[in-house]
């Protein structure tokens, strides 16, 4: 029988790591992840997890021990927002390229400076070329849920690849909402036991990790990790099945909602998506034809789950809730531009730029925002390249 | 267990020869005999930070090292080396990996005294059961002999260059075994290659058998960075310890011992000469920093000599 429970974002992903009891988690406090590595510090104290935790001195070191510990043969975990995961930024591609599956909660939350604790997405997608896996979370069912298939997803045989389990920071981690936990005995047999192929602490094989790299291989490393992201895809979708064989929610790389017969159609991330659909119903209450596309899975990135949702789309606002500070948008407007060229005929796409620091997203936005592009494709008129939304002038 | 050289130096080598360091390179002098000290039944894993020693010892396809080896970063051989450590404590415990394994890290006085700073403290201070190691060759060899906070006063470097308006470096060493003493470990000491490298063996041998945390810092010229001929290396090793420049000391559960205390305490110059980044010190009219230089020996020689009695 499934659990019922009233748990914040932060309490379902701890609750998570628990049930899977990983052999190593390193951490260090920073708002709005602290409470993870609370709690899972409170419950190896209780007795309820016999994880190795590591109090390390900076997230510089959570992830140089998460890398030294998964390369040893351990399952590690650790978690992070903004500075935090900046501060990591070296040993983020490290760990990738050294292809060792760390699972991280990352609880977005804007980028310093200006110092800010509340929520965007500039932390994670500042990030975005590291060579993680990341995957976003619009409540905390989906930060629990997800999180439990990141580990298998980054564990398997074609993938061996870290991954990001995001969810947004006080909107997500630290609201409750009622939510379905599974048994932990179904838990721990879905992520299974980890056995990597090749570890430091192997008596029988000895093994060197993070060998200096020659032109003459390096190219060829870099060819290995980015097909095992393409594999990715396939294990992203297969783990999601086996998923919902488990507990009947339903996971891929996009959610469509509405989209079947869509003339206009938001594209978002995260928490967001909730404001979205209300207002979605409300116009198709009204009669328009809208729809809207959750991107679950910003890498690898689903170019073509996107383009088929987007044929019949005549109009589309990418919503990016990160300046990349390009003059040209963000990085999510950037990618499914390159995605849908030439592949979607026709399309008015514009990008706004929202939520940032914190800034309340409500449904009117969402709204105005379907009315600015369904005028878009009325007129005719080419959409200004992005745009920043709900902003005082 | 007495020290017996010729069974030490019987063991089989845990660096292969086949790695390229300079001839004459005080670091894989420092690696080998550290790593003799491990019992030839033990398993280990051993890291080193990006340096000389990890470029040279470790491209792709091929590896010098005939332990699990890890490099990650610079700066962070402290933290890899507790990851690594942290997984053996849990692994061992559900009977995944044996318990008879050791670790070790590696890292140049650049990746120890400055950059891995953090690293190295924050590993320090958690009492993870583990070996710092850093190969002190006094400024960062592997970019081109740039300063750090282990390059001694007044020593000629491509970035505390000599020149007419300047000496070399203008700041003092930093004294990075009485920090990591002051974290309160276990075990800390320092050495370099002195005679049969009894004493470095010993330390490294106390270093890798006492639980929980422990540091040494050895001492080793690089023929490059200091201008010597490479034959010269255990001579300037001497001078170093001779004139207390370098002394020898441990610090074992907080109880300072010193190793070596030179009958007739050499003057800093027979050190200073052996190489070439104090050439200048020597010229006329520079008496006077040569003279500080002694004065500051003398004043770090008396205060270990207090902390040890
Ligand atoms: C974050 C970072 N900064 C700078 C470097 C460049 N770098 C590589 S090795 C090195 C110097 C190493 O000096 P040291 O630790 O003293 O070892 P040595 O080469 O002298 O043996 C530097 C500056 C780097 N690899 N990473
Ligand atoms: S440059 Fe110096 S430290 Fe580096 S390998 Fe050569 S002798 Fe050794
Ligand atoms: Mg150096």
């Amino acid at each position: 029988m499934a659990i019922n429970e009233r748990l914040s974002g932060n309490e379902a992903v701890s609750f998570a790591i628990k049930q899977i009891n990983p052999d190593v988690v390193a951490a260090y406090p920073i708002t709005p992840s602290t409470e993870i590595p609370q709690f899972i510090s409170q419950y190896i104290a209780n007795g309820e997890m016999t994880t190795v935790y590591v109090p390390v001195e900076s997230e510089h070191s959570s992830m140089s021990a998460c890398i030294g510990s998964e390369a040893a043969g351990a399952r590690s975990m650790t978690a992070t927002s903004s500075c935090g995961l900046a501060y990591m930024f070296e040993m983020l591609y490290i760990a990738a390229s050294n292809r060792l599956p760390i699972t991280m909660a990352v609880v977005n939350r804007a980028l310093s400076g200006p110092i800010n604790i509340n929520n965007d997405h500039s932390d994670s997608m500042g990030a975005r070329d590291a060579g993680w896996l990341q995957i976003y979370a619009e409540n905390a069912q989906e930060a629990y849920d997800n999180f439990i298939q990141c580990v298998r997803i980054g564990e398997h045989k074609d993938v061996k690849l870290p991954v990001m389990a995001c969810q947004d920071g006080f909107i997500t981690s630290h609201a409750v909402e009622r939510l379905e936990l599974i048994e932990t005995d179904k838990v721990k047999a879905f992520v299974g036991e980890y056995k990597p192929e090749k570890y430091l602490l192997n008596p029988d094989e000895i093994l060197a990790v993070g060998p200096y790299d020659t032109p003459q291989y390096y190219m060829e490393h870099k060819k290995a990790q980015t097909e095992a992201m393409k594999n990715a895809r396939k294990a992203i979708k297969e783990i999601a099945k086996e998923f919902e064989a488990m507990t009947g929610r339903k996971y891929d790389m996009l959610e469509e909602y509405r989209m079947d017969d869509a003339e206009y159609a938001v594209i978002i991330i995260g928490s967001s998506a909730g404001a979205g659909k209300e207002a979605v119903d409300e116009l198709r209450n009204a009669g328009v034809k809208a729809g809207l596309i959750k991107v679950r899975v910003f890498r690898p990135f689903p170019d073509e789950e996107l383009v088929a949702a987007l044929k019949k789309v005549k109009g589309v606002a990418i919503m990016d809730k990160t300046d990349s500070f390009s003059a040209a948008g963000g990085p999510l407007g950037a990618e499914v531009k390159a995605a849908i060229y030439g592949k979607v005929d026709g399309i008015t796409a514009a990008n706004y730029i929202y939520g940032l620091g914190g800034r309340d997203v409500r449904v009117e936005h969402i709204k105005q925002v379907f009315e600015e592009i369904a005028e878009l494709v009325k007129t005719g008129k080419a959409p200004e390249t992005y745009k920043y939304l709900a902003i005082r002038e | 267990m007495a020290y017996n050289f010729k069974e030490v130096m019987n063991r089989p080598d845990r660096l292969a020869s086949g790695h390229r360091m300079c001839a004459g390179c005080g670091a894989p002098i420092a690696v080998r005999a550290v790593l003799k000290a491990i019992k030839p039944e033990d398993h280990a894993v051993i890291c080193s930070a990006t340096c000389c020693l990890e470029v040279s010892t470790c491209m792709y396809p091929y590896t010098s090292w005939k332990d699990s080896f890890i490099h990650s970063a610079f700066e962070n051989a402290g933290a890899t080396i507790c990851g690594v450590e942290a997984a053996h404590r849990s692994l061992a415990a559900q009977g995944k990996a044996p318990q008879n394994y050791k670790f070790l890290a590696f890292g140049g006085d650049g990746g120890t005294y400055d950059i891995g700073f953090q690293s190295l403290s924050g590993a320090m201070e958690r009492n993870q059961d583990m070996v710092y190691v850093c190969y002190d060759n006094g400024a960062y060899m592997n970019t081109g002999i740039q300063r750090s906070s282990a390059t001694p006063k007044y020593a000629d470097t491509t970035t505390s260059a000599t020149g007419k308006a300047s000496a070399g470096k203008q700041q003092n060493r930093k004294d990075l075994t009485e920090i990591i003493a002051a974290h309160h470990v276990p075990y800390a000491a320092q050495t370099t290659f002195i005679g049969n490298l009894k004493d470095l063996y010993e330390k490294a041998e106390k270093a890798i058998y006492t639980p929980g945390a422990a540091f040494l810092n050895v001492m080793a010229p690089c023929p490059r960075g200091w201008r010597y001929e490479t034959e010269d290396i255990m001579e300037i090793c001497k001078m170093a310890v001779e004139t207390c420049y370098w002394p020898l000391y441990e610090v074992e559960n907080d109880v300072w011992k010193i190793n070596y205390e030179p009958k007739n305490k050499r003057p800093i110059e027979d050190f200073l000469k052996t190489q070439g980044r104090f050439k200048h010190l020597f010229k006329k009219g520079n008496e006077e920093l040569i003279a500080e230089i002694q004065r500051d020996v003398d004043a770090r020689w008396e205060l270990l000599l207090k902390k040890a009695k």
